[in-house]
């Protein structure tokens, strides 16, 4: 019953899986983290992604706060925050997310405020989704873990 | 998890010798820890440091200890390779390479770049000054398995890095790659050179990648393995 019930939340997981790669929010980088992740280091993929939203949330809040200034927005300092959320991005796969901050420096690039504004409403709401499935994700995980667990009770407490 | 740490490293004998050790340099917490991941599942020892003046203080060639060639300092571990960020505050990936391949001590140790934009006049410039190879980010496993087995062809041709002949070997085999490349591709800015890893890359966003695939399996194309082999 319980090996049952690891196998539907792998399935779900799974599922999940498929439809992030499919909608174009996650792409293969993802995986090669997934592949990383080993005995050795079993919360590799849930590490790294916390200190992507860690740092992520940073970002975001520099990038509002430049945009948001009353005297002139400081577009190149903009830039700079773009291309780290950018590699950041890229590192641990988050697609769309990249893709947005790619258009949001070109708006930076050209000084266009209303552009800049435009794609940082996107940038926030692609994140915050981003950020929602990823912990859904990891929950289903955990689960997982737990479950397996019962059904095979690790050895050393 | 130390996410506060700037310098994170493994503890290791000097006896160890047959174990590569790289020394990781990006500012981006999230690189470091992926780079790193790579390079330890690749069965290397990593070094990963936040800094080019980090990385030159771990070599000992920093301003502070300008004097380290001629007081015979070593430093506590061997490098056997540098693998460096290009877009860095304070101190880009190609200012340390410049600074690496001008200190005697330390020219021979291969330093490969990585950068989340395929521009080619920097990998030209990079690949100039000496850089063993360019990697277009996000880096991947088989980027590094690519590294290591460079480490294993130069050991094999050179020996053992003490011999300082070994790299004009390898530089003479860079500069023969590049003729293939300029020879193959005189008029054809778009597309980079076949023998280094840009193909690896498909969110590269500027300009044209010449990736033949973006399909999303991570499995090297058929075709990048063919243009591979056709430059050796």
């Amino acid at each position: 019953m319980l090996g049952f019930g690891a196998d539907l939340l792998w399935a779900d997981m799974n599922r999940l899986l498929a439809f992030l790669f499919h909608q174009g929010v996650l792409d293969e980088q993802f995986l090669q983290l997934q592949q990383l992740q080993d005995e050795a280091s079993p919360n590799f993929v849930s590490e790294v992604v916390n200190i992507y939203f860690h740092e992520s949330e940073k970002l975001l809040n520099n990038l509002r706060g430049l945009l948001m200034e009353r005297e002139l927005s400081d577009y190149k300092k903009m830039g700079i925050h773009l291309n780290q959320f950018m590699g950041s991005s890229s590192s641990i796969g988050a697609k769309r997310v990249t893709n947005i901050c790619v258009a949001f420096r070109a708006a930076t690039d050209q000084s266009n405020r209303a552009g800049c504004l435009r794609a940082l409403e996107m940038l926030e709401h692609e994140y915050c989704y981003l950020k929602n499935k990823l912990h859904e994700l990891f929950q289903i995980e955990q689960q997982r873990a737990l479950v397996a667990g019962v059904r095979y009770p690790v050895q050393n407490q | 998890m130390d996410t506060d740490a700037v310098v994170s490293f493994d503890h290791v004998s000097p006896e160890d010798s047959h174990e590569v050790h790289v020394l990781a340099v990006d500012d981006s917490l999230v690189d470091r820890k992926v780079i790193e991941r790579l390079l330890k599942i690749s069965a290397c020892k990593v070094t990963a440091v936040d800094s080019g003046i980090r990385a030159l203080q771990f070599l000992g060639l920093d301003e502070q200890r300008r004097t380290s060639e001629s007081d015979g300092f070593v430093p506590s571990l061997k490098v056997d390779l540098i693998i460096t960020d290009y877009c860095m505050p304070e101190m880009t990936g190609y200012e340390l390479l410049k600074k690496i391949k001008e200190s005697s001590m330390f020219r021979e140790i291969p330093v490969v770049i990585m950068s989340s934009e395929n521009v080619l006049p920097r990998i030209d410039r990079c690949l100039e000054e000496g850089a063993e190879d360019f990697i277009v980010k996000p880096v991947k496993l088989s980027d590094v398995k690519r590294l290591k087995d460079y480490m294993t062809t130069r050991e094999v041709k050179v020996g053992s890095h003490d011999r300082g002949r070994g790299v004009d070997d390898v530089g003479v085999e860079i500069n023969n790659k590049r003729k293939l490349e300029e020879e193959e591709e005189t008029s054809d800015m778009s597309s980079s050179p076949p023998s280094i890893s840009t193909l690896s890359s498909s969110p590269s966003v500027s300009s044209p990648s010449s990736s033949p695939t973006s399909s999303p399996t991570v499995l090297a194309s058929p075709i990048r393995r063919l243009k591979m082999s056709s430059t050796d």
